[in-house]
Protein backbone atom coordinates (compact mmCIF):
# COMPACT_ATOMS: atom_id res chain seq x y z
CA UNK A 1 0.00 0.00 0.00
CA UNK A 2 2.70 2.15 0.78
CA UNK A 3 4.77 1.56 -2.17
CA UNK A 4 1.59 2.10 -4.32
CA UNK A 5 0.92 5.56 -2.48
CA UNK A 6 4.70 6.41 -3.06
CA UNK A 7 4.50 5.32 -6.98
CA UNK A 8 1.48 7.73 -7.09
CA UNK A 9 3.12 10.30 -5.53
CA UNK A 10 5.61 10.29 -7.92
CA UNK A 11 2.81 9.97 -10.87
CA UNK A 12 1.59 13.01 -10.16
CA UNK A 13 5.01 14.96 -9.50
CA UNK A 14 6.30 13.44 -13.02
CA UNK A 15 2.44 14.36 -14.93
CA UNK A 16 2.54 17.79 -13.33
CA UNK A 17 6.26 18.06 -14.66
CA UNK A 18 5.22 17.64 -18.06
CA UNK A 19 3.87 20.70 -18.47
CA UNK A 20 7.58 22.62 -17.86
CA UNK A 21 11.22 21.64 -19.29
CA UNK A 22 12.26 18.56 -18.42
CA UNK A 23 14.96 17.89 -15.17
CA UNK A 24 12.57 20.90 -13.92
CA UNK A 25 11.96 20.16 -10.55
CA UNK A 26 9.54 23.06 -9.87
CA UNK A 27 5.46 21.80 -8.72
CA UNK A 28 2.78 22.84 -7.46
CA UNK A 29 2.42 22.91 -3.56
CA UNK A 30 -0.55 20.64 -4.07
CA UNK A 31 2.16 17.80 -5.02
CA UNK A 32 3.23 18.46 -1.13
CA UNK A 33 -0.01 17.55 0.39
CA UNK A 34 -1.57 14.73 1.64
CA UNK A 35 -4.05 12.59 -0.20
CA UNK A 36 -7.15 13.64 1.55
CA UNK A 37 -5.92 16.75 1.17
CA UNK A 38 -6.34 16.82 -2.48
CA UNK A 39 -9.39 14.82 -3.16
CA UNK A 40 -10.69 17.26 -1.21
CA UNK A 41 -9.30 20.37 -3.99
CA UNK A 42 -9.84 18.11 -6.32
CA UNK A 43 -13.88 17.38 -5.47
CA UNK A 44 -15.62 20.66 -6.29
CA UNK A 45 -18.53 19.20 -3.68
CA UNK A 46 -15.98 18.91 -1.47
CA UNK A 47 -13.31 22.28 -2.04
CA UNK A 48 -15.02 25.21 0.05
CA UNK A 49 -13.65 27.11 -2.57
CA UNK A 50 -16.18 26.19 -4.51
CA UNK A 51 -18.79 28.28 -2.21
CA UNK A 52 -17.01 31.45 -3.64
CA UNK A 53 -16.58 30.78 -7.19
CA UNK A 54 -20.39 30.49 -6.74
CA UNK A 55 -20.53 33.66 -5.09
CA UNK A 56 -18.73 34.94 -7.62
CA UNK A 57 -20.58 34.03 -10.60
CA UNK A 58 -23.86 35.96 -9.26
CA UNK A 59 -21.22 38.69 -8.49
CA UNK A 60 -20.63 38.46 -12.36
CA UNK A 61 -23.38 38.74 -13.60
CA UNK A 62 -24.97 41.51 -11.21
CA UNK A 63 -25.11 45.32 -12.45
CA UNK A 64 -23.37 47.27 -10.18
CA UNK A 65 -22.08 51.27 -9.77
CA UNK A 66 -23.72 54.20 -11.73
CA UNK A 67 -22.92 52.97 -15.07
CA UNK A 68 -25.29 49.91 -14.14
CA UNK A 69 -23.14 47.38 -15.83
CA UNK A 70 -22.05 43.65 -14.63
CA UNK A 71 -18.77 41.92 -15.56
CA UNK A 72 -20.96 39.79 -17.73
CA UNK A 73 -22.21 42.71 -20.10
CA UNK A 74 -18.56 43.25 -21.06
CA UNK A 75 -16.97 40.44 -21.38
CA UNK A 76 -18.50 37.18 -22.31
CA UNK A 77 -19.08 34.19 -20.23
CA UNK A 78 -16.43 31.92 -19.79
CA UNK A 79 -13.75 34.58 -21.33
CA UNK A 80 -11.44 34.74 -18.20
CA UNK A 81 -9.81 31.40 -19.14
CA UNK A 82 -6.26 32.28 -18.53
CA UNK A 83 -6.10 35.45 -17.67
CA UNK A 84 -5.69 34.54 -14.03
CA UNK A 85 -2.29 32.53 -15.23
CA UNK A 86 -0.66 36.44 -16.45
CA UNK A 87 -1.39 38.85 -13.49
CA UNK A 88 0.13 40.69 -12.64
CA UNK A 89 0.33 42.66 -15.65
CA UNK A 90 0.50 46.33 -16.81
CA UNK A 91 -3.15 48.00 -17.00
CA UNK A 92 -4.30 49.87 -20.12
CA UNK A 93 -6.19 52.13 -18.34
CA UNK A 94 -3.16 53.68 -15.82
CA UNK A 95 -0.19 52.26 -17.47
CA UNK A 96 1.11 50.88 -14.14
CA UNK A 97 1.34 47.23 -13.07
CA UNK A 98 -1.74 45.77 -11.46
CA UNK A 99 -2.57 42.14 -10.28
CA UNK A 100 -5.62 40.54 -10.71
CA UNK A 101 -7.65 41.89 -7.61
CA UNK A 102 -5.90 45.11 -8.79
CA UNK A 103 -7.50 44.94 -12.56
CA UNK A 104 -11.18 43.81 -10.86
CA UNK A 105 -11.33 46.53 -9.10
CA UNK A 106 -9.73 49.09 -12.14
CA UNK A 107 -12.52 47.76 -13.83
CA UNK A 108 -15.55 48.73 -11.30
CA UNK A 109 -13.72 51.95 -10.80
CA UNK A 110 -13.18 52.85 -14.39
CA UNK A 111 -15.84 50.86 -16.50
CA UNK A 112 -18.56 50.05 -13.78
CA UNK A 113 -18.34 53.34 -11.91
CA UNK A 114 -18.72 51.74 -8.53
CA UNK A 115 -16.90 51.84 -5.50
CA UNK A 116 -13.40 49.49 -5.53
CA UNK A 117 -13.73 46.81 -3.30
CA UNK A 118 -11.45 46.17 0.03
CA UNK A 119 -8.58 44.48 0.25
CA UNK A 120 -9.32 40.66 1.52
CA UNK A 121 -13.03 41.94 1.71
CA UNK A 122 -15.58 38.61 0.43
CA UNK A 123 -16.62 39.92 -2.85
CA UNK A 124 -13.47 40.93 -4.37
CA UNK A 125 -11.69 37.41 -3.14
CA UNK A 126 -15.35 35.73 -4.74
CA UNK A 127 -15.21 37.42 -8.16
CA UNK A 128 -10.98 36.72 -7.95
CA UNK A 129 -12.16 32.75 -7.52
CA UNK A 130 -14.57 32.85 -10.12
CA UNK A 131 -12.15 34.78 -12.54
CA UNK A 132 -9.14 31.95 -11.53
CA UNK A 133 -11.05 29.31 -12.01
CA UNK A 134 -11.79 29.55 -15.45
CA UNK A 135 -7.68 28.95 -15.52
CA UNK A 136 -7.97 25.67 -14.15
CA UNK A 137 -5.11 23.82 -15.59
CA UNK A 138 -3.60 26.49 -17.65
CA UNK A 139 -0.32 27.25 -18.09
CA UNK A 140 1.28 30.33 -15.24
CA UNK A 141 2.19 32.91 -18.39
CA UNK A 142 3.32 36.27 -16.96
CA UNK A 143 3.27 38.80 -20.11
CA UNK A 144 6.66 39.38 -21.99
CA UNK A 145 6.31 43.43 -20.88
CA UNK A 146 9.98 44.91 -20.57
CA UNK A 147 7.74 47.78 -17.95
CA UNK A 148 7.30 44.20 -15.59
CA UNK A 149 11.05 43.82 -15.23
CA UNK A 150 12.24 46.65 -12.75
CA UNK A 151 8.71 45.05 -11.05
CA UNK A 152 10.02 41.39 -10.91
CA UNK A 153 13.87 42.32 -10.28
CA UNK A 154 12.20 44.54 -7.49
CA UNK A 155 10.27 41.53 -6.42
CA UNK A 156 13.44 38.96 -6.52
CA UNK A 157 15.07 41.35 -4.01
CA UNK A 158 12.81 41.27 -1.46
CA UNK A 159 12.27 37.41 -1.87
CA UNK A 160 16.08 37.06 -0.85
CA UNK A 161 16.02 40.08 1.93
CA UNK A 162 16.59 38.49 5.23
CA UNK A 163 14.46 40.00 7.58
CA UNK A 164 12.84 40.12 10.73
CA UNK A 165 14.07 38.74 14.15
CA UNK A 166 14.41 35.38 12.97
CA UNK A 167 16.55 36.70 10.55
CA UNK A 168 14.89 34.81 7.43
CA UNK A 169 14.64 35.51 3.94
CA UNK A 170 11.83 33.82 2.27
CA UNK A 171 14.06 32.57 -0.28
CA UNK A 172 15.95 30.50 3.08
CA UNK A 173 12.45 28.32 3.30
CA UNK A 174 11.24 28.12 -0.28
CA UNK A 175 14.56 28.09 -2.53
CA UNK A 176 16.61 26.22 0.14
CA UNK A 177 14.80 23.98 2.08
CA UNK A 178 11.80 23.49 0.13
CA UNK A 179 10.28 19.41 0.64
CA UNK A 180 11.79 19.49 4.07
CA UNK A 181 9.77 20.28 7.08
CA UNK A 182 9.16 22.75 9.00
CA UNK A 183 7.70 21.22 12.33
CA UNK A 184 5.45 18.84 11.02
CA UNK A 185 4.55 20.55 8.08
CA UNK A 186 6.60 20.13 4.20
CA UNK A 187 7.77 23.52 3.19
CA UNK A 188 6.77 23.99 -0.27
CA UNK A 189 8.62 25.23 -3.00
CA UNK A 190 5.75 28.52 -2.74
CA UNK A 191 4.40 28.43 -6.60
CA UNK A 192 1.57 30.85 -6.55
CA UNK A 193 -0.74 28.25 -8.72
CA UNK A 194 -3.81 28.26 -6.81
CA UNK A 195 -4.97 31.95 -5.38
CA UNK A 196 -7.15 32.76 -3.88
CA UNK A 197 -6.57 29.40 -1.64
CA UNK A 198 -8.85 27.82 0.94
CA UNK A 199 -6.68 27.38 3.45
CA UNK A 200 -7.82 24.78 6.45
CA UNK A 201 -5.80 26.97 8.85
CA UNK A 202 -7.67 30.27 8.02
CA UNK A 203 -11.09 28.06 7.42
CA UNK A 204 -11.68 30.82 4.94
CA UNK A 205 -10.51 31.90 1.17
CA UNK A 206 -7.81 34.30 1.00
CA UNK A 207 -4.96 35.71 -1.47
CA UNK A 208 -2.10 35.56 -1.88
CA UNK A 209 -1.18 38.60 -0.04
CA UNK A 210 -2.51 37.53 3.03
CA UNK A 211 -0.69 34.19 2.20
CA UNK A 212 2.52 36.99 2.32
CA UNK A 213 1.94 38.29 5.69
CA UNK A 214 1.28 35.36 6.93
CA UNK A 215 5.02 33.77 6.55
CA UNK A 216 6.58 37.47 7.33
CA UNK A 217 4.62 37.22 10.93
CA UNK A 218 6.01 33.37 11.14
CA UNK A 219 9.16 35.16 10.44
CA UNK A 220 8.55 37.91 13.10
CA UNK A 221 8.71 40.68 10.20
CA UNK A 222 6.32 43.47 10.31
CA UNK A 223 3.81 42.60 7.63
CA UNK A 224 3.45 45.64 4.97
CA UNK A 225 0.36 47.10 4.59
CA UNK A 226 -2.33 46.15 2.53
CA UNK A 227 -1.94 47.73 -0.77
CA UNK A 228 1.92 48.36 -0.48
CA UNK A 229 4.25 48.25 -3.31
CA UNK A 230 5.92 45.08 -2.24
CA UNK A 231 3.18 42.36 -2.87
CA UNK A 232 2.66 43.16 -6.53
CA UNK A 233 6.55 43.18 -6.58
CA UNK A 234 6.35 39.68 -5.13
CA UNK A 235 3.60 38.65 -7.06
CA UNK A 236 5.03 39.81 -10.10
CA UNK A 237 8.05 38.54 -9.10
CA UNK A 238 6.65 34.55 -7.88
CA UNK A 239 4.45 34.21 -11.10
CA UNK A 240 7.66 34.68 -13.56
CA UNK A 241 9.35 31.88 -11.34
CA UNK A 242 6.63 29.64 -11.46
CA UNK A 243 6.34 30.42 -15.40
CA UNK A 244 4.97 27.22 -17.09
CA UNK A 245 3.36 25.07 -13.86
CA UNK A 246 -0.35 24.72 -14.46
CA UNK A 247 -3.42 26.79 -12.34
CA UNK A 248 -5.27 25.31 -9.74
CA UNK A 249 -7.30 27.52 -8.03
CA UNK A 250 -8.98 27.63 -5.79
CA UNK A 251 -6.46 25.52 -4.08
CA UNK A 252 -7.10 24.01 -1.03
CA UNK A 253 -4.06 24.05 1.50
CA UNK A 254 -3.39 22.87 5.01
CA UNK B 1 -25.87 34.60 -2.14
CA UNK B 2 -26.63 31.56 -2.64
CA UNK B 3 -24.32 30.13 -0.07
CA UNK B 4 -24.95 26.27 -0.35
CA UNK B 5 -23.35 23.87 -2.98
CA UNK B 6 -25.74 20.30 -3.15
CA UNK B 7 -23.95 17.60 -5.39
CA UNK B 8 -27.04 14.21 -5.62
CA UNK B 9 -27.35 12.48 -8.74
CA UNK B 10 -29.99 14.07 -11.19
CA UNK B 11 -31.07 10.28 -11.78
CA UNK B 12 -31.07 6.79 -10.20
CA UNK B 13 -31.90 3.31 -10.33
CA UNK B 14 -34.39 1.61 -7.69
CA UNK B 15 -32.72 0.34 -5.16
CA UNK B 16 -29.79 2.24 -5.48
CA UNK B 17 -27.45 3.49 -2.58
CA UNK B 18 -26.69 7.01 -3.82
CA UNK B 19 -24.21 9.07 -1.91
CA UNK B 20 -25.50 13.06 -1.44
CA UNK B 21 -23.04 16.07 -0.80
CA UNK B 22 -23.84 19.13 1.04
CA UNK B 23 -21.75 22.01 1.81
CA UNK B 24 -22.72 25.27 3.65
CA UNK B 25 -21.35 28.74 3.69
CA UNK B 26 -21.22 29.45 7.74
CA UNK B 27 -18.37 30.77 9.81
CA UNK B 28 -19.29 28.59 12.84
CA UNK B 29 -18.14 30.65 15.40
CA UNK B 30 -17.68 28.43 18.62
CA UNK B 31 -18.61 30.82 20.97
CA UNK B 32 -15.34 30.51 23.44
CA UNK B 33 -12.63 32.15 21.33
CA UNK B 34 -12.08 35.80 21.88
CA UNK B 35 -11.65 38.61 19.36
CA UNK B 36 -8.93 41.37 18.90
CA UNK B 37 -10.58 43.41 21.78
CA UNK B 38 -10.12 40.59 24.31
CA UNK B 39 -13.84 40.16 24.57
CA UNK B 40 -15.41 36.92 23.66
CA UNK B 41 -17.26 36.54 20.10
CA UNK B 42 -20.50 35.46 20.45
CA UNK B 43 -21.41 32.13 19.01
CA UNK B 44 -22.56 31.54 15.97
CA UNK B 45 -22.79 28.39 14.68
CA UNK B 46 -25.06 26.17 12.89
CA UNK B 47 -27.46 23.80 15.10
CA UNK B 48 -29.09 21.31 13.25
CA UNK B 49 -28.86 20.03 9.72
CA UNK B 50 -31.67 17.88 7.97
CA UNK B 51 -32.70 16.40 4.91
CA UNK B 52 -36.20 14.98 4.08
CA UNK B 53 -36.91 12.82 1.15
CA UNK B 54 -40.63 13.63 0.35
CA UNK B 55 -41.75 14.52 2.97
CA UNK B 56 -40.07 12.21 5.17
CA UNK B 57 -36.82 12.88 7.11
CA UNK B 58 -33.87 10.55 5.63
CA UNK B 59 -30.75 12.09 7.71
CA UNK B 60 -30.45 14.71 10.61
CA UNK B 61 -27.55 15.72 12.81
CA UNK B 62 -27.03 18.27 15.34
CA UNK B 63 -23.94 20.21 14.93
CA UNK B 64 -21.54 21.59 17.80
CA UNK B 65 -19.24 24.28 18.07
CA UNK B 66 -16.08 21.90 17.32
CA UNK B 67 -17.50 21.70 13.91
CA UNK B 68 -14.97 23.56 11.36
CA UNK B 69 -15.88 26.57 9.38
CA UNK B 70 -18.11 25.97 5.75
CA UNK B 71 -19.17 22.40 7.71
CA UNK B 72 -19.54 19.39 4.46
CA UNK B 73 -21.59 16.74 5.00
CA UNK B 74 -22.14 13.45 3.23
CA UNK B 75 -24.17 10.55 3.42
CA UNK B 76 -25.48 7.85 1.76
CA UNK B 77 -29.73 7.13 0.82
CA UNK B 78 -31.27 4.31 -0.72
CA UNK B 79 -33.11 5.29 -3.93
CA UNK B 80 -36.89 3.98 -3.70
CA UNK B 81 -38.86 6.57 -5.40
CA UNK B 82 -39.06 10.11 -7.10
CA UNK B 83 -39.07 13.47 -5.79
CA UNK B 84 -37.27 16.16 -3.97
CA UNK B 85 -34.78 16.20 -1.76
CA UNK B 86 -34.94 19.14 0.82
CA UNK B 87 -31.70 20.21 2.91
CA UNK B 88 -32.58 22.29 5.89
CA UNK B 89 -29.60 24.27 8.37
CA UNK B 90 -30.80 26.11 10.97
CA UNK B 91 -28.85 27.72 13.64
CA UNK B 92 -28.04 30.96 16.03
CA UNK B 93 -29.16 34.34 15.01
CA UNK B 94 -31.74 32.91 13.14
CA UNK B 95 -29.83 31.12 10.43
CA UNK B 96 -31.82 29.70 8.04
CA UNK B 97 -31.11 27.72 5.01
CA UNK B 98 -33.46 25.52 2.46
CA UNK B 99 -32.76 24.23 -0.86
CA UNK B 100 -33.84 21.44 -2.54
CA UNK B 101 -32.94 19.19 -5.57
CA UNK B 102 -35.49 16.47 -7.65
CA UNK B 103 -33.64 13.03 -7.55
CA UNK B 104 -35.81 10.73 -10.70
CA UNK B 105 -35.43 7.40 -9.84
CA UNK B 106 -36.45 4.88 -11.94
Amino acid sequence: MKGLRIFLGLAGVFAASLAVAQGDTRHSGYQDMGPALQKMQDDDTANPGMLFVQGGEELWNAKAGSADKACADCHATGSMKGVAARYPAVAKESGKPVDLEGRINLCRTEHQKAEAFADESRELLQLTAYVARQSLGEPIAPPDDKRLDPLRAHGEALWKKRQGQLNLSCAACHDANAGKKLAGATIPQAHPTGYPIYRLEWQTLGSLKRRLRNCMIGMRAEPYDYGAPEYLALEAYLMQRARGLSMDAPSVRP
Amino acid sequence: MASALIHAPKTAKRGETIEIKALILHPMETGFRPGTNGKIIPRNIIEHFSATWNGEEVFAMKMSPAIAANPFVSFFVVADKSGTMKFRWSGDNDFLVEEQVAIAVA
